[in-house]
């Protein structure tokens, strides 16, 4: 896919259900149960359960793969994890072309949620090929 | 206390995950994933893969049994309590099919610090059994001070 300096990539929305964290625990093996104990995650200070941030970050991956047409484009991504993410509340990717260089596109990207960024600072770089 | 960084450098031994078909899906499930190369393994044989193909992200899976013991280590002696996973870098190589054997080492490339938060940055690399790198990847820890 052809991309050009400013570009914005579609967005990528998606609202965790109530029970994705333990999914992703069983499919990640991260059984860290500030995701999954409702009560643990309280009495370690937390609002509540959070999501995994591998698995938000997955989902800044997806946006690029999904606009780039396949996993293949991805070359690299790197992000800062801020804030927390919560289950059943809607996340959006937003992510726009900083620059075309050596046959790559350097991607600046972020997941926000209620308005906070969970992951900022987040740079991916795809391949044009 | 002044931060102990004598663990920067220490390597830990490397781990081999044989990467499964349905857990590919499941993962792809799980993170929300259609797209069919990692889904369907007629697409993917379509598409010129051997098998299903992992998701880049599934790294973040074959790279845990290597960084686990990594972050439990006695000498890095990190305060589990105070720690958040602060940013994380992936660089990918050749695509990981199901049936691939992937083996991944970790190493603690630094220990600093900036003001009261401690930071240890570990690397893992992740190899194929036709020894090609399939991923590096960079993962920042953050142990808030007391």
């Amino acid at each position: 896919m052809p991309f050009t300096e400013g570009q914005e990539l579609p967005e990528l929305t998606t609202t965790p259900d109530r029970y994705l964290t333990v999914r992703y625990a069983g499919a990640s093996g991260d059984f860290n149960p500030i995701h999954i104990d409702e009560q643990f995650a309280q009495q370690v200070g937390l609002p509540g359960r959070i999501l995994h941030g591998l698995w938000t970050m997955a989902q800044v991956a997806r946006a690029q793969t999904e606009a780039a047409g396949g996993p293949q484009a991805l070359r690299r991504l790197q992000v800062q994890f801020r804030g927390m993410g919560v289950p059943e509340q809607e996340i959006t990717v937003r992510s726009t072309v900083r620059e075309l260089r050596d046959g790559n596109a350097l991607v600046d990207t972020r997941a926000e949620q209620g308005g906070k960024a969970i992951i900022r600072n987040a740079e991916a770089e795809l391949s044009l090929d | 206390m002044p931060l102990n960084t004598q663990a920067i450098g220490k390597s830990f031994p490397p781990v081999t995950y044989a990467v499964g078909r349905e857990k590919v899906r499941e993962y792809a499930q799980a993170v929300g994933e259609t797209h069919p190369v990692y889904l369907d393994v007629d697409a993917a044989r379509e598409a010129g893969y051997a098998d299903v193909v992992a998701p880049p992200m599934f790294a973040a899976v074959y790279s845990a049994p290597a960084i686990g013991p990594a972050l439990f280590d006695e000498e890095v002696a990190i305060d589990f309590a105070r720690m958040v996973h602060g940013g994380q870098e992936f660089r990918w190589g050749p695509l990981v099919v199901a049936g691939d054997e992937v083996t991944t080492t970790a190493t603690l490339k630094d220990i600093s610090e900036r003001g009261p938060m401690a930071f240890y940055v570990f690397e893992t690399v992740s190899t194929n059994s036709q020894d090609e790198t399939v991923c590096v990847g960079t993962w920042t820890n953050i142990v808030r001070g007391e």
